[in-house]
């Protein structure tokens, strides 16, 4: 059924999702709140590049990345000249491109939700004495619950199913930096279609049941209706 | 404890320039037409919108002025505004204790109902493990009301909290109001546009128009004034405060007794004698004789003093009178005023044809 090398590439598949995930709603929560509320007109432009990720392909991305992570760019030429360890074909290479390339997936439906919670609801917060942070933690989380649920899901799979950033700057490292999506490319090279259908299956109905789970969870919630 | 204000504010080309008070205690009314900068002037007030050029202070306490500026969460206020704004993931219990809890941690807020007793002045024993969305509009703001008086403010801002409901609704909650205006010494600020409602509980009257205060005074001076627009409009009317002086069982008569002299009206249901109730009487409802009729249906009738006529229409004049020290408005037409040669100091009668009881 599955060989060695596949449940390794799904061990790094689910860690590299969940890194990637964790990190996206540290950052992206606080941008998302800052996109939902501002009224700079600067705004558009940040949305504009959150939003990047969803029309460029993956290669695009996959390669300025390369060249930026590798050892002449500006970000790996700095860290190698700080000593630091090289960033592509690196597991923390492929975050850093899982973040960025999963950024509209947590962002949007994040921004989305915040924006839908009602200004008059934080401003009674505000005159019941609770300050910015508390006001955020007792009324825009609770009512952003969907959202952020939505969001988690998306990043989640969505970085589980990329392939061509990955490709460009992970390579394909057993145990490192090869996931799941890039092992069935490689059975399929093999012509070993019984393993593709496995890996192949095993995500279709892995990614069927988490979308399945959002809506049934967000019906029972009311999206979009805080 | 008196609230002081003073804005000079600038946005989206309006122009906001009021200064103010509030007194210690009682119902200060906001009144305006929509668009005067009612709301905006609440939301200075509370924080919730920063002007530059500004000053609020509660007495001595400092809450903006040049160098200081208070957030909203550090202003010891209660502001309710239309829709209530109940948090929908709480119940109303967690609700009300929202602002409770939070405010609970500063030491100034000590002073202040506590929450038996804000339940039970609002009525909300019966509601409190419900959900917002399962409340009626009145029950809405009645919690909303409470929540904000939970965090035992020194003033109470409320931005048309009724505007929202219908008749009814409003109707069931004013007893709610006029409860709290007796049992709590705790200064609001009411923001309206309705003159029923202003007639009914306010004491005092911030006169609005196109972002500046135009007057302030009583409530009865500055209903009766004549060169303010209340007086001159259709609804114009005289409020007056007056106590239940004694009941006639044969005609189902309740006589009241005000500054002026007295009343009679058709009896209004569960009023003891001695009670104080509030009255209104429409410059329309007023009709103006030379010698009391012995002959009419009318059972007010009043003597008075013209004071002073000014011209309404070109139909009719806006007559203020004078029942020994107490004002009250008729509105009449310019052939009567001269049919009955009318002019300031002119003794007449004053024939009430209704009064109505603001309970």
């Amino acid at each position: 059924m599955f060989s060695p090398a596949d449940i390794a590439s799904l061990w790094v598949t689910l860690k590299l999702a969940s890194v990637t995930t964790l990190i996206l709603l540290l950052l992206g929560t606080p941008l998302a709140w800052w996109l939902a509320r501002t009224r700079r007109r600067g705004k558009v432009v940040i949305e504009a590049l959150v939003a990047l990720p969803l029309v460029l392909p993956p290669t695009v991305l996959g390669f300025y990345l390369l060249v930026a992570l590798g050892p002449h760019g500006p970000v790996g030429g700095l860290l190698a000249w700080l000593g630091g360890p090289s960033l592509v074909f690196s597991f923390t290479g492929l975050v850093i491109g899982s973040v960025i390339y999963s950024l509209p997936f947590v962002v949007q439906p994040l921004q989305a939700s915040f924006s839908a919670i009602p200004a008059g609801l934080l401003d009674a917060a505000a005159t019941l004495r609770a300050a910015p942070l508390d006001r955020f933690f007792s009324l825009v989380l609770p009512l952003a619950r969907p959202g952020v649920l939505t969001a988690v899901v998306l990043g989640f799979a969505h970085t589980v199913g990329e392939f061509g950033v990955v490709l460009m700057i992970g390579g394909n490292i057993p145990g490192q930096t090869q996931v799941l999506s890039i092992s069935i490319y490689d059975h399929v090279e093999a012509l070993e279609y019984g393993q593709a259908h496995w890996l192949a299956g095993s995500l279709l109905a892995f990614s069927f049941l988490m979308l399945l789970l959002v809506y049934r969870f967000n019906r029972r919630f009311g999206l979009g209706r805080p | 404890m008196r609230l002081h204000f003073r804005f000079d504010h600038r946005r989206d080309g309006f122009h906001l320039q009021a200064a103010g008070e509030v007194p210690t205690a009682g119902i200060t009314a906001l009144f305006g037409p929509s668009g005067c900068g009612k709301s905006t002037l609440l939301r200075l007030i509370a924080g919730l919108e920063r002007c530059n050029n500004g000053e609020v202070r509660m007495e001595q306490d400092i809450w903006q002025n040049e160098q200081t500026f208070l957030p909203p969460h550090h202003r010891p206020i209660g502001y309710v505004i239309q829709e209530g704004q109940l948090f929908p993931h709480l119940n109303v219990r967690d609700n009300l204790r929202y602002g409770w809890k939070r405010a609970g941690r500063s030491t100034e807020a000590a002073a202040g109902p506590d929450f038996d007793t804000v339940i039970a002045l609002l009525g909300l024993t019966e509601l409190l493990a419900r959900r917002p969305e399962q409340l009626s509009g009145g029950q809405r703001q009645r919690v909303a009301i409470g929540r904000a008086l939970l965090t035992r403010p020194r003033v109470l801002l409320l931005d048309e909290p009724l505007a929202a409901l219908d008749r009814e609704a409003k109707h069931a909650i004013l007893p709610y109001l006029e409860r709290l205006h007796r049992e709590l010494a705790l200064p609001v600020l009411y923001v309206s546009h309705d003159t029923d409602e202003v007639a009914r509980i306010a004491d005092r009257l911030l006169l609005m128009e196109a972002g500046r205060i135009q007057a302030a005074g009583e409530l009865t001076g500055m209903l009766t004034h004549p060169d303010l627009p209340l007086a001159r409009s259709e609804q114009a009317e005289t409020v007056l405060e007056a106590t239940i002086s004694s009941h006639d069982t044969d005609y189902h008569l309740t006589r009241l007794r005000f500054a002026g002299g007295e009343l009679s009206l058709a009896t209004p249901a569960e009023l003891a004698t001695g009670e104080p109730v509030r009255i209104r009487i429409l410059a329309r409802d007023v009709s103006l004789a030379l010698s009391p009729a012995t002959d009419s249906s009318i059972l007010n009738i009043l003597p008075a003093r013209v004071s002073e006529i000014r011209p309404l229409n070109p139909a009719q004049a806006l007559v203020c009178l004078d029942l020994g020290g107490t004002p009250l408005l008729a509105h009449i037409t310019h052939r009567s005023v001269d049919a009955l040669g009318l002019a300031p100091g002119s003794p007449v009668y004053a024939q009430i044809k209704s009064v109505a009881l603001l309970v």
